[in-house]
């Protein structure tokens, strides 16, 4: 039913939407605007500053959106690939789409308070956009990149993970309940069983983002509720 | 033979109290899952309602920045103060979910501050000065980045309204949902003349 209902949306908006990458390092550029070397100078810095602090930091730069908000586009793809720890939403997305000449900072929930939009946008119009206006794009978000880290530096640092807590438990037990109820009633009641198995299937989502290779970036589960700021040069 | 009639008799209680009680678990499975599904529904109506009550927050601010411009145009500005003062003297209680009527009100006073505030931001183009003025951008900065947390938790509403609403009204559940008054709630639709742009329609989702 939901792709059903996705057809039917896509046929209905004019525009096609561009397609969410799946990011596999923390610097991803689709443009093939940065060398290689400063692509794996930006993501050693944000391999160090996500094993420091525990803050996952990303950049894409993409060609164009073809009349896509950005917002809305720059929200999928932080979502989608769970930029940010689950516990603490400390994911941030630097989205440069060179062509269309607009950029955004998207700001996930547990790091609104240590960068809000009017510093992302300071960030974006007075570091970002005037390196962008010269072509400089290397300069533009690496500097950008320092600015979000002193910006939000010692709002949260790594912690040891603790493995569980309480509510996880509870959790299990309701599942295992359910799970019981289930198999005594996955005869008779078809429907239920359903219903079950749309639940579990969003749960494993968050695995599988986890399974990337070895070295790259993964995502840790972190949500995003729209905090940020766009602009355009 | 009397022994033989008593062990069918006492199976067939027994059969008939194993399935009672299966009944039971079930119907507490049931109803257990749509008080679930109901305080999730009541937990992201508070996120909109917070991003909501953020933007009216942000107006005065707006306003008065905007003020200090002596020749800026005096209709937009009070559309913007009558269209906020509106707004925050509708009460909202949680009841307004299961209200249409009251819904639509609210959907459609938020949608006349939407439409006031953008004619705010699309005159101020025309004021060089105030554009540059850093005070203002960090503002206009706030209330865009508010914007958008209001269309993404009016989306995350209508996300969980959906699921809410799929399974009070699929059958068997529906019976016990009509029994212990789980209603039907109301969804966000995309306003007509919304200063957005085009968008999917997430009331049809």
């Amino acid at each position: 039913m939901r792709i059903l209902f996705f057809v039917l949306v896509s046929s209905l908006i004019i525009f096609a939407q561009p397609k969410v990458p799946e990011l596999k390092m923390w610097a991803t550029d689709l443009t093939k605007t940065l060398n290689s070397d400063e692509l794996s100078n930006l993501n050693s810095r944000l391999k160090t500053y996500e094993d420091t602090t525990s803050n996952q930091l990303v950049t894409l730069m993409i060609a164009s959106l073809e009349d896509y908000p950005i917002e809305e586009y720059s929200h999928e793809v932080a979502s989608k690939n769970k930029i940010g720890t689950e516990k603490h939403d400390n994911g941030v997305l630097l989205l440069v789409v060179k062509n269309d000449r607009k950029l955004r900072i998207e700001v996930g929930y547990g790091l609104e308070g240590a960068l809000p939009d009017a510093l992302a946008s300071s960030i974006i119009r007075n570091v970002i956009v005037p390196k962008f206006k010269n072509n400089e794009y290397y300069a533009g978000v690496s500097d950008g990149i320092n600015a979000i880290i002193a910006t939000i530096a010692g709002e949260y640092r790594a912690e040891p993970e603790s493995d569980s807590d309480g509510g996880g438990s509870i959790i299990f037990t309701i599942f295992v309940i359910i799970f019981i109820i289930i198999m005594l009633f996955g005869k008779s009641t078809g429907g239920k069983s359903g219903g079950f198995y749309y639940g579990g299937s969003s749960g494993s989502g968050g695995f599988s983002s986890g399974g990337f290779s070895s070295g790259g970036f993964s995502g840790g589960g972190g949500s995003f509720g729209g905090g940020g700021a766009s602009g355009s040069w | 033979m009397k022994n033989k009639g008593l062990i069918i008799g006492l199976s067939i209680v027994g059969v008939i109290l194993l399935a009672i009680f299966m009944m039971i678990m079930w119907g507490v499975g049931v109803y257990n899952n749509m008080v679930t599904l109901n305080e999730s529904v009541t937990k992201s109506w508070g996120q909109v309602e917070n991003q909501y009550q953020r933007r009216a927050d942000l107006i005065p601010n707006l306003v008065n920045t905007v003020k200090g411009y002596a020749d800026f145009e005096q209709k937009v500005l009070t559309d913007v103060i009558e269209a906020r003062s509106k707004v925050s003297q509708f009460n909202i209680t949680p009841e307004v979910l299961n209200d249409p009527a009251a819904f639509q009100k609210f959907q459609s006073l938020q949608g006349e501050l939407s439409g006031a505030l953008s004619r705010l931001l699309v005159t101020v183009e025309n004021y060089p000065n105030l554009k540059a003025n850093e005070g203002f951008l960090n503002l206009q900065a706030q209330l865009e980045g508010t914007e958008n947390r209001i269309t993404v938790e009016r989306k995350n509403f209508n996300e969980s309204v959906l699921t809410y609403n799929t399974t009070i009204k699929k059958f068997p559940a529906s019976f016990l949902a009509g029994m212990f008054g789980f209603n039907e709630k109301q969804y966000f639709k995309s306003q007509a003349g919304s200063e957005n742009a085009p968008k999917v329609d997430f009331g049809t989702r």
